[in-house]
């Protein structure tokens, strides 16, 4: 039982970590791109530009709160809106179905445009990246409400705000947790995106934009790791709210 | 499309009293009433737009009028810059799908097929796959330059992804019962793998490339907007830096109407695909 067996997924990494340890940071591999490992777990503590990532990461993280709690609420009232009402689903689901077409990135050079490359910029286009997709799961649970409930909300005769309470919003909520969850990666992909693209201010991406252009590899690859573990965080944030808010639901 | 078409049936089966309130709902063809209201839309935009340009609510360099975005994609299509840098695009797309598809193909069969594999380097995997294709873009950048290079690595890790997913799942997922037939009748591996499991995998492995290719549509964007010096991304990028709006808004709806046209062929091949695969099941 003392024996700790190592799990067989574990052997890559392993190996490519040995391999790593022995090549590059014993010296016997030497070139400006192949950085040792322990400086790049090393750089987020010591390394003076290195140190930056946890501002980056704190101000990637607001921006991404920010800009999905406006393009979720938008992208619920809209869905829900839209959903209820059929001439207005035909004559605002094409549009956009089509808009979401538009690779999302080719919005950014418009956008700075209009907005500037400061904060504001940057928060228009994660609410756009987070828009899309609550809207369209939203727009789509609404749609798939049983008529049923529909019909008994009509004989009892409940008035509109009691009906969105009572039948709508409940009858949704799955759809619309789906959405939020595809929402919150595509958010952060835009928060990241957004600041790589635009590269001023603070937040991970404008980290690794600057690493890259001085060449530090260890810093690209920290803020990299930094990335994915806040995809990871995010997506552990959308399964607790599932866990939460409809727990009779199993995924 | 598939959605809105079915949508569209749905409405035009619901309860007839609503047509009081819409008298020009019996006057109309149902499928012009819902052209017309799809159209709506965007025609309000439009004249919205031109009015702001008319009444000059906002400089030109902020939002040029669609007379002089219209004729900046005439120039752009006539003067074959459109053309050249579609075709740039388009080619990009193709090698990264040439690299990534047939690797994500081999690596999915593999995932699929061997048990062994599985263990070993799925965890691996999944975690490198996590890190969207943003993440790779600096490490590329560092490693490859911004040469072509770089963008044919990016399109192809986008199209894998999906492909690798999709195609280990599809061979996964065949019944149980068709490969206790295999065996029963002791097929030899080739013919195992190019009667039963490649046949019964297609339609997953379909809908896995139709994602990759949406995927790698994507990353040609995000690739050619960060690093190139040609392609439809280069050129928004080139429009803006020379505060030449009318040149990006031209861009983004040549993105957009690439986008359309691409996700409607997939689904035509798609649901073509399907329609014939059960068959051969």
């Amino acid at each position: 039982m003392a024996e700790a067996r190592i799990p067989p997924g574990a052997w890559l990494p392993l190996a490519i970590g040995a391999a790593w340890l022995l090549l590059i940071d014993t010296g016997a591999v030497a070139h400006p791109l192949m950085v040792p490992l322990h400086e790049v777990l090393a750089a987020p503590f010591v390394d003076e530009q290195g140190r930056q990532i946890w501002s980056a990461a704190a101000s990637s993280l607001v921006r991404v709160a920010l800009g999905f709690l406006i393009g979720a609420s938008l992208g619920i009232a809209v869905g829900v809106a839209v959903g209820l009402s059929r001439p207005a689903q035909l004559a605002v689901a094409p549009t956009v179905h089509g808009l979401r077409q538009v690779a999302l990135f080719a919005w950014i050079p418009l956008l700075t445009a209009w907005f500037g490359n400061g904060d504001l910029v940057k928060i228009v286009f994660i609410s756009i990246s987070t828009f899309f997709p609550v809207f369209l799961n939203t727009e789509q649970g609404v749609r798939g409400i049983a008529p049923a409930y529909r019909e008994v909300a009509a004989i009892v005769r409940l008035g509109p705000w009691l009906r969105l309470r009572r039948l709508v919003l409940p009858a949704i909520l799955p759809a619309v947790l789906t959405g939020v969850e595809l929402a919150l990666l595509t958010a952060w992909i835009g928060t990241v995106g957004s600041e790589y693209a635009i590269g001023t201010g603070r937040g991970i991406g404008a980290y690794l934009a600057t690493a890259r252009d001085v060449f530090r590899m260890d810093l690209v690859l920290i803020g990299v790791l930094v990335m994915a573990l806040g995809g990871y965080g995010l997506s552990r944030v959308a399964q607790l709210l599932f866990l939460r808010l409809i727990p009779w639901r199993t995924r | 499309m598939a959605a809105l078409e079915h949508l569209a049936g749905g409405v035009g089966a619901s309860p007839l009293p609503r047509a009081a309130a819409w008298p020009w709902r019996t006057a109309l063809p149902a499928p012009l009433r819902r052209l017309l209201l799809a159209l709506a839309l965007p025609a309000a935009i439009v004249a919205l737009w031109q009015w702001a340009a008319v009444r000059g609510w906002v400089p030109p360099q902020i939002l040029p009028a669609p007379a002089l975005v219209w004729d900046t994609f005439l120039e752009l299509a006539r003067g074959g810059e459109l053309l050249e840098g579609f075709l740039i695009s388009l080619q990009r797309i193709g090698s990264g799908l040439a690299l990534g598809g047939p690797l994500g193909l081999a690596l999915g069969i593999w995932l699929g097929v061997s048990a062994r594999a599985r263990s070993h380097l799925e965890p691996t995997l999944r975690a490198l796959f996590a890190v969207p294709t943003l993440g790779w873009i600096p490490i590329l950048i560092l490693i490859f330059g911004i040469d072509e290079a770089l963008k044919v690595i990016v399109i192809a890790k986008a199209v894998m992804v999906p492909v690798v997913l999709s195609t280990s799942r599809g061979i996964r997922n065949i019944p149980l019962a068709y490969l206790e037939a295999a065996r029963v009748l002791r097929l030899r591996p080739w013919t195992r793998l190019t009667r039963l499991t490649l046949p019964a995998c297609l339609p997953t492995v379909f809908s896995g490339f139709r994602l990759g290719l949406s995927h790698a549509f994507i990353a040609l964007i995000v690739v050619e907007m960060l690093a190139a010096t040609e392609g439809i991304g280069y050129m928004m990028v080139w429009g803006r830096k020379l505060f030449q709006l009318d040149i990006v808004i031209v861009g983004i709806v040549v993105v957009g109407v690439a986008g359309c046209v691409l996700d409607l062929l997939l689904r035509r091949l798609e649901r073509g695909l399907s329609r014939w695969a059960p068959g051969h099941g």
